[in-house]
């Protein structure tokens, strides 16, 4: 029965595996013919979207794990744990298609595995190398215990289990300092950037971005999910995490504009170009717009509005990171930089293959729903979940 | 090697002859192509700008910083300085990131981008010349002494003595004295640097300590986030359970009346 379902060919899975099979193929390419010849990456412009999308907003739509696990393991809030499953797996899925990304986008891949021998503590990419290596172990350890209960594993099941809350301390160090060090990475070209992105606090703001951008991608896959499983959204639990959204984005503009007030870049805004539209863009659709749609309780407790709203704040959140990457080093008319048709493709693919992915684990894992009703796994309860239950 | 070395370039002798990037391409054994050469690239570790209807040149070539951006940006370790004052590449350790390129804020590492095992390529500062004790090949093939080859403390001091002897005829001011906290290639020129493309917003202090800053306080970060997710895990952990003692409590005395 599970099959069929799997093999009915509607329209979104066909764009998925055109998208897939166009990415694919563009990777073959790269493969083949080199980095030159299909993309337009070039010595002035040597990172393009597969750094500035893929990896920089790869990162940041993954924050929804270590968002959702500190609140409910470190913070103790168990009416979020329904939705920490597919946090975690989004998590663990985006960060796999980092790597993904980044070995396409290396010159070099086969002597990526240099990162773990060959040190260098001085470089920012050091750190963003140990980062992904080190969190997508935590991730996939966090997520562990979904495929452990599906087979049975109680004694491996009993030892996550028993590592669980350090195992989710270690992540939040981890997420955050690979959040900030994303934005470390441009703190070395201050000649190249425009003002409006160059910041020595760039870091800072990576990290408040992307807590915003994380619960809105957590609301987003919740709407998403349920479409495609025919299930419940959990509406009550998305309007509270839309509150928090609005707290933290009023931080970020708060801190955004300051910054730019005190480099005396605000200027810059008023200037007509291409770099302060596309900064306008960032922060008046994807900041300050859903900021104001989020503040009304009507809005946050629609279904509709919750998720146009929180698609802005993913737009906002994604134009931040694309912005700084890349507009903020454009310069007509010498230095331009448009993605080849190949490096969309990778991106698009990888991007689908993300869904594809989030799909069939939850069709085949127990990733929604209450706790595990499977029998096994019941006795080794965690602590938090036992008090919760005395305090019903 | 006792002293770093280092080149002297002074624009108003240059006469545009095109003979150092000649004799570049043949020491570092580069293809030789006919046209004129255009920018850096791959295989053209220096160039000559030209400015001013073809009047004034301008050469450009890895700055060879003191405290370089690329030694400090690259992952891996694959770029040093060496007590020659060349900043060198290893390619064994390279992984293709780019960030060098990205960080470079002279803008100087080029990319074999047509190559399927690509290499960062740059000026070396004829770096096995130099342990063979001569000078670059560029500054031998210079005519007319416009490219110098010295210690960098006596290339300073004979810029500075060239200001001063002439003061109408320079800017005051040595380009690569303190840019980027110093660098391996100095200029002197006659028009004011920022009308010769030379990048003038590039901070006086080594550029990798903007990234230090931050990165040094990693492992104080580190630890101060885990003790204090520790102790807030400790305090609603203890709640919880404080919140369950007190639910059976009142249980017990609930059942105890009943049976009593």
């Amino acid at each position: 029965m599970k099959f069929k379902g799997m093999l009915k060919l509607t329209f979104w899975k066909a764009v998925a595996i055109v998208l897939m099979a166009s990415g694919f193929a563009a990777a073959v390419q790269r493969y083949a013919l080199g980095l030159g010849a299909t993309t337009n990456l070039k010595d002035t412009f040597p990172w393009g979207i597969w750094i500035g999308f893929d990896i920089l907003v790869g990162v940041g739509l993954a924050a929804g794990g270590f968002t959702i696990a500190a609140t409910v393991y470190i913070f103790g809030i168990e009416r979020f744990r329904p939705i920490l499953r597919p946090t975690i797996l989004t998590a663990f899925l985006g960060y796999l298609l980092v790597i993904a990304g980044l070995m396409a986008d290396l010159g070099r891949p086969w002597a990526i595995w240099h990162a773990m021998i060959m040190w260098n503590p001085h470089s920012v990419m050091f750190e963003v190398a140990w980062c992904v290596m080190l969190y997508t172990t935590v991730l996939a350890l966090e997520f562990s215990p979904v495929v452990l209960e599906h087979f049975r594993l109680r004694r491996t099941l009993k030892v996550v289990r028993a590592i669980t809350v350090p195992l989710v301390i270690l992540g939040v160090i981890l997420s955050t300092l690979h959040q900030s060090s994303l934005g470390s990475l441009f703190l070395i070209i201050p000649g190249r950037m425009h003002p409006l992105w160059y910041s020595g606090i760039i870091p800072f703001l990576f990290i408040i971005s992307c807590v915003a951008a994380g619960l809105a991608m957590t609301i987003v896959e919740s709407f998403l999910s349920s479409r495609a499983f025919g299930r419940e959204v959990e509406l009550p639990l998305l309007s509270e995490i839309a509150r928090v959204i609005v707290v933290v984005l009023a931080l970020y503009f708060t801190v955004r504009i300051q910054d730019l007030m005190s480099r005396d870049a605000l200027r810059y805004v008023f200037v007509p170009s291409y770099q302060s539209a596309m900064f306008l863009v960032e922060i008046v659709l994807g900041v300050v717009l859903p900021f104001c749609l989020l503040l009304s309780p009507k809005v946050r407790t629609s279904r509709r509005g919750l998720f146009y709203s929180a698609v802005l704040v993913l737009l906002g959140f994604v134009a931040h990171r694309m912005n700084t990457a890349i507009t903020s080093m454009e310069h007509w008319p010498d230095r331009m930089y448009i993605p080849s048709v190949q490096e969309i493709a990778v991106t698009l693919g990888l991007a689908a293959f993300g869904f594809t992915a989030f799909a069939f684990v939850s069709r085949y894992f127990h990733v929604f729903g209450e706790a595990p009703h499977c029998a096994v796994v019941e006795p080794v309860a965690e602590p938090s979940a036992l008090a919760s239950a005395s305090l019903d | 090697m006792a002293k770093s070395k280092a080149l002297l370039i002074d624009i108003t002798k240059c006469v545009g002859c095109h003979e150092c990037e000649k004799a570049c391409t043949e020491a570092n054994h580069l293809p030789k192509d006919d046209g004129p050469i255009t920018d850096l690239s791959a295989t053209h570790f220096t160039y000559l700008k030209s400015f001013n209807d073809e009047t004034v040149f301008v050469r450009r070539l890895c700055m060879h910083c003191i405290k370089p951006t690329c030694v400090s940006a690259c992952l891996v370790g694959a770029f040093t300085k060496t007590d020659t004052g060349a900043v060198l590449y290893d390619e064994s350790k390279c992984i293709g990131c780019r960030y060098c390129m990205q960080a470079c804020p002279f803008e100087v590492p080029r990319y074999e981008w047509g190559s399927l095992a690509p290499k960062i390529q740059k000026c070396r500062l004829c770096y096995e010349r130099i342990v063979a004790g001569r000078q670059t090949a560029c500054a031998e093939a210079c005519l007319v002494g416009a490219t110098v080859f010295g210690d960098r403390d006596d290339l300073i001091r004979e810029a500075r003595s060239r200001i001063d002897g002439n003061p109408g005829g320079y800017v005051d001011g040595i380009y690569g004295l303190t840019e980027a906290g110093g660098t391996s290639v100095l200029f002197l020129s006659s028009i004011p640097f920022e009308k010769l493309g030379f990048p003038t917003n590039i901070p006086n202090e080594p550029i990798p300590d903007l990234s230090w800053r931050v990165l040094s306080q990693v492992p104080k970060y580190a630890v101060a986030a885990g003790v204090t997710l520790f102790g807030i895990r400790w305090i609603t952990a203890r709640r919880t359970e404080v919140a369950r003692f007190e639910a059976e409590e009142r249980l017990r005395a609930i059942t105890g009346q009943r049976e009593g």
